[in-house]
């Protein structure tokens, strides 16, 4: 048969191609480091040549040593002393918790433990700037019943939470709050699993100015609480997130074209230093958070 | 059978010899059991036509029922969806498959197409007879029956579909399911259904209907449609059965895309979705090209305005070892922009100051000097709010002479300072982008400071847009915005220690201002720092802007003395004014040229992070300065130079949340007091004593008068 032809060397040229594409897409990866600190670059957040060239050596590694199937190079957290620099490892199923990595020189990494629901109600008790260094410990005093017999009087407590516990908590609050992926990035499967949409082109220009074309990179919150009217025009297949154009403010986005409408960036008003870039009609996206970690609870007074 | 198939396609059987025969001769021997296809294709068109209500219905099985994993359901499903519409052109149809297939064919208008039905029809009847002899299934062997017909039809092509090696047995028993389903939907059709359908066709055939119509939608890109491609790929992997057809079946998609070279024809309307990129291209052109447009003969003006263009892309280079700043290229516009400001104007120094983001556009800020000569539109803007406000004032005095003037007066508008002074040393100059025009920001006033202290709002990248806050702020976004710049540039503007010293006559000349020394020139002895140094301790940087007192203003302006110097009227309020502690004494910031060492701590923090650039080559780097208060204002020294630069959204930063500021204090009423109480009616006793008294004095007086009278008399 003729078809015979199609055999080997076909299917050897297709795998080449399936791993240029899966590279291509999504968050800030490791081999797109540069292209991408260059299309973010308007908002002033960058790496220094050293940091960037460390990054570069230092997450290859990093995906060899932990066996990830991809690295992003998340942001970096500005301290005080010194700054958290961020990266991610990504599974093959991409809604799949991540595992977070940080170091402070770009070159050692460690691994951060998962965050927990008890870690974000410890640490939302602290404010203030990040230090810079893990083993800092922020004190905090707060009142505690204490039953001694029939009393119950209130006592003092000195609560020590580390800054590395801080670190986890705030990272994923920022993921939950304000990672986001284009509309058609990614699509269900229909056994579940979420994968990269080889076949997505960019949005369209009309449609890249649009917050409703930009989900929230998490497992849906707000989709089960949709009406049977409102799932009707969604896409089963790829409108399984939520989407932006209900976040709470209203207007908690800048939404800006730049370089006359080549790039369009998206920069989060709650989490002031998280800037996503997707230049339309590519498959270039993704998003850096670089910031002090705080988030912006004077949002409404400001717009 | 024939009628059934496109012109061009009998053509083709004729032609292909062998492959064609088999075909022919099942259609000639029915008694085989096994050929049962196309006996049924042939006995269903000719006496059963005109049953097509009937036989569209018994597709919702076929589509509907089937568990998804089986590939059959792809192809079957598609094939299931053609709607009856189409197949009106042919001259029967029956059972669903046979009408899918035909349908299925219909499209198809290619040589190639044609060719590959009937190669592809002549495996399954192999396959056929391998499978009667093994299972001995009784199906096979009565074809009378219509659920037969379904069956045979079908399994020519299921096995179309599935070429690959699949074992007899694993389809004897789909085969049975396949049968289940259409016998079932058949029955329900047959007895109370067959007139049903035609009246109201049911949810799924208008879905099914939806559906074709939808896939045979034509892309206005390229001009086809997908119902086309699908049988054009089915045809290619049919024709050419590659192993592994699913894993490259994106590939050959794409191989039938490239077939199809179509012209692309005129359309009437343009795209007009980039205009935007073209404009800004254009615009950025003019950039490029000034230079070339200018000429040689200007060069002694290049020469002048050389000198006050910075170079950006120095100071780009090192605020890029800091891990700040823009990218390369926006910085070489923003650089010709700069070059672009300079030369239209009367520029003797300018600066790029920074950027400063905003919600729809974002604000490029260029610091400029101008040299002598500028400003004067301005001045005449400022005066007239001011005469109107005399004018209020004139008026109010009419009025008094019947009616209590209010006695508010609003607190004493504190003057703004000089062009070249203070807070206004600096001209801004913003645009949103490179290329576009650039727009003078107005001078600031000292109000708008102090507003711009209680309020934080984000710029939204319009000038004039207006800016609604609690406090009412005096102005439009381009007043915030330069108050916002005034407030970081005195904040954040640092320089290493001994880079700027003070002046010697200049500072004698002005002294005028109580502030003291406010001017500072370079330092021509200076011989730099070490860059370890500006590392390790703050005190090695000085603020080299003046620090804005609370008052609004740079430099200490009395409100008291002035309004001595006016009327009298405001005496009064003078006095209250005189009670605050504020405006009596006078406010005194750091003086100029103070280390940020002993900059106010927010909370603990330290105002300022330094860092080397670079730890692995220290003798290279530069040091790095990061203020924390003004988050985005970064400064840079390699001991020798050094550069501020801000980024950011203009807000400065503070540990706790903005609070938006207290409502100002209830006026108190008047006290309550002998002017404000009155007494009580007189009663009848006071008056009557009253008018006693009154009639005694009247006699008296009526005496005295008398007497006089008399003694006049006398005179």
């Amino acid at each position: 048969m003729e078809g015979r032809g199609f055999g080997f060397p076909w299917t050897r040229f297709l795998l080449a191609t399936r791993r240029a594409l899966s590279r291509a897409a999504d968050g800030m990866d490791a081999e797109s480091l540069l292209l991408s600190l260059e299309l973010a670059s308007g908002s002033g957040q960058g790496l220094s040549p050293d940091r960037r060239a460390s990054l570069l050596t230092s997450l290859t590694l990093v995906k060899r040593d932990y066996r990830f199937d991809r690295v992003l190079f998340w942001g970096r957290i500005l301290g005080l002393v010194g700054d958290y620099y961020i990266a991610q490892g990504v599974s093959e199923d991409q809604l799949a918790p991540r595992k977070t990595l940080y170091s402070l020189n770009c070159m050692e990494w460690s691994l951060l433990p998962p965050a927990t629901e008890e870690m974000e109600t410890q640490t939302s008790v602290v404010k203030g700037r990040f230090m810079g260094d893990p083993s800092h410990e922020y004190e905090h005093t707060e009142l505690q019943k204490v039953n001694e017999g029939e009393k119950v009087f209130e006592e003092e407590v000195v609560v020590q939470i580390k800054e590395e516990t801080r670190l986890v908590s705030v990272i994923d609050q920022i993921d939950k709050a304000v990672a986001i992926i284009p509309r058609g990035a990614l699509f269900k499967t229909p056994f579940g699993p979420i994968s990269v949409n080889r076949t997505f082109e960019g949005l369209s220009l009309s449609e890249a100015k649009k917050l409703s074309s930009y989900f929230h990179f998490r497992e849906p919150v707000e989709l089960k609480n949709k009406t049977l009217l409102e799932k009707a025009e969604l896409d089963p297949s790829l409108d399984f997130m939520d989407s932006l154009e209900h976040d709470i403010p209203k207007g908690s986005w800048s939404v800006q074209m730049e370089r006359g409408n080549a790039l369009v960036v998206l920069r989060s008003l709650l989490w002031p230093g998280l800037t996503f870039y997707h230049a339309p009609r590519t498959k270039n996206y993704g998003y850096i958070y670089v910031g002090t970690g705080e988030k912006n609870l004077d949002l409404p007074f400001m717009l | 059978m024939e009628d059934s198939i496109p012109v061009n396609q009998k053509i083709e059987h004729q032609e292909l010899g062998e492959t064609g025969r088999p075909w022919e001769e099942t259609v000639t021997t029915s008694q085989n059991p096994e050929l049962g296809l196309s006996e049924a294709l042939e006995l269903e068109q000719g006496p059963e036509t005109g049953l097509q209500p009937r036989s569209s219905p018994p597709r919702m099985p076929l589509s509907g029922d089937r568990t998804p994993d089986r590939p059959v359901d792809d192809l079957l499903g598609l094939r299931a969806s053609f709607p009856p519409s189409s197949s009106q052109e042919l001259p029967s149809t029956l059972s669903p498959l046979t009408l899918a297939r035909q349908d299925f064919m219909a499209p198809w208008q290619s040589d190639k197409t044609t060719s590959v039905i009937s190669e592809a029809e002549t495996p399954p009847f192999g396959h056929l007879e391998q499978l009667s002899d093994k299972g001995g299934s009784t199906p096979h062997q009565t074809c009378q029956s219509k659920e037969n017909t379904f069956q045979q039809t079908k399994y020519p092509l299921y096995e179309l579909r599935d070429v690959s090696n699949h074992t007899s047995k694993q389809k004897d028993l789909r085969f049975d399911i396949f049968q289940e389903d259409d016998s079932n939907s058949n029955y329900h059709l047959d007895q109370p259904e067959s007139g049903a359908s035609e009246v109201a066709p049911s949810m799924l055939e208008i879905a099914i209907q939806n559906t074709k119509a939808y896939l045979l939608k034509t892309s206005s890109k390229s001009g086809l449609n997908l119902y086309d491609h699908l049988s054009e790929m089915l045809t290619t992997v049919l024709d050419k059965r590659p192993e592994n057809a699913v894993d490259i079946i994106e590939n050959i998609s794409q191989d039938v895309k490239m077939e199809h070279f179509s012209k692309k024809l005129d359309t009437l309307q343009n795209e007009n979705e980039m205009l935007p990129t073209y404009e800004i291209a254009e615009k950025q052109k003019t950039l490029f090209l000034q230079g070339n447009l200018e000429g040689a003969d200007q060069e002694l003006e290049d020469e002048i305005a050389e000198h006050a263009l910075p170079n950006i892309m120095e100071s780009a280079f090192y605020f890029e070892q800091a891990g700040v700043g823009l990218g390369t290229d926006e910085t070489y516009r923003i650089f010709l922009a700069l070059k672009q400001l300079t030369d239209t104007h009367s520029i003797q120094k300018c600066r790029f100051w920074g950027k400063i983001l905003g919600l729809e556009m974002n604000y490029i800020v260029a610091e400029v000097e101008f040299r002598e000569g500028e400003d004067e539109e301005e001045v005449e803007e400022e005066d007239v709010p001011e005469e109107r406000d005399n004018g209020d004032r004139e008026a109010d005095e009419d009025d008094e002479d019947e009616l209590p003037r209010p006695f508010y007066k609003a607190p004493q508008a504190i003057p703004k300072e000089e062009s070249r002074t203070g807070a206004n040393k600096y001209v801004y100059f913003v645009c949103n982008e490179p290329g576009r025009p650039w727009v003078k920001l107005p001078a600031v006033t000292p109000a708008q400071i102090v507003i711009a202290r209680k309020i934080k709002k984000f710029f939204t990248g319009r000038l004039d847009n207006p800016i609604i806050s609690y406090p009412p702020f005096p102005g439009n976004e381009s007043n915030y915005l330069r108050a916002q710049i005034a407030r970081i540039s005195a904040g954040t503007h640092v320089s290493p220690l001994g880079f700027y010293h003070f002046g010697e006559e200049e500072g004698e000349e002005e002294e005028e201002i109580e502030s003291g020394r406010d001017s500072f020139e370079e330092n021509p002895d200076f011989e730099g720092i070490q860059v370890i140094d500006l590392v390790e301790s703050l005190s090695n940087w000085v603020h080299h802007v003046q620090h804005i007192l609370p008052q609004g203003r740079c430099n200490w302006f009395n409100p008291i003395q002035k309004s001595e110097e006016e009327e009298e009227e405001e005496d009064e309020e003078k006095e209250e004014k005189g009670e605050e502690p504020d405006d009596i004494e006078q406010e005194v910031g750091p003086p100029l040229l103070t280390p940020i060492s002993e900059d106010l701590e927010i909370q603990n923090i330290s105002p300022w992070t330094t860092r080397l650039s670079s730890n692995l080559i220290p003798q290279y780097a530069i040091a790095v300065l990061r203020s924390n208060l003004w988050p985005g204002a970064y400064a840079f020294s390699n001991g020798k130079k050094f550069e501020n630069f801000y980024i950011g959204w203009g807000h400065k930063y503070s540990p706790d949340s903005y609070t938006p500021p207290v409502p100002p204090p209830v006026y108190q009423e008047y006290p309550i007091g002998p002017e404000i109480m009155e007494m009580d009616d007189p009663t009848v006793e006071e008056e009557q004593t009253f008018r006693a008294a009154q009639e005694a004095v009247q006699e008296e007086n009526e005496e005295t008068e008398e007497e006089e009278d008399e003694e006049d008399d006398y005179d």
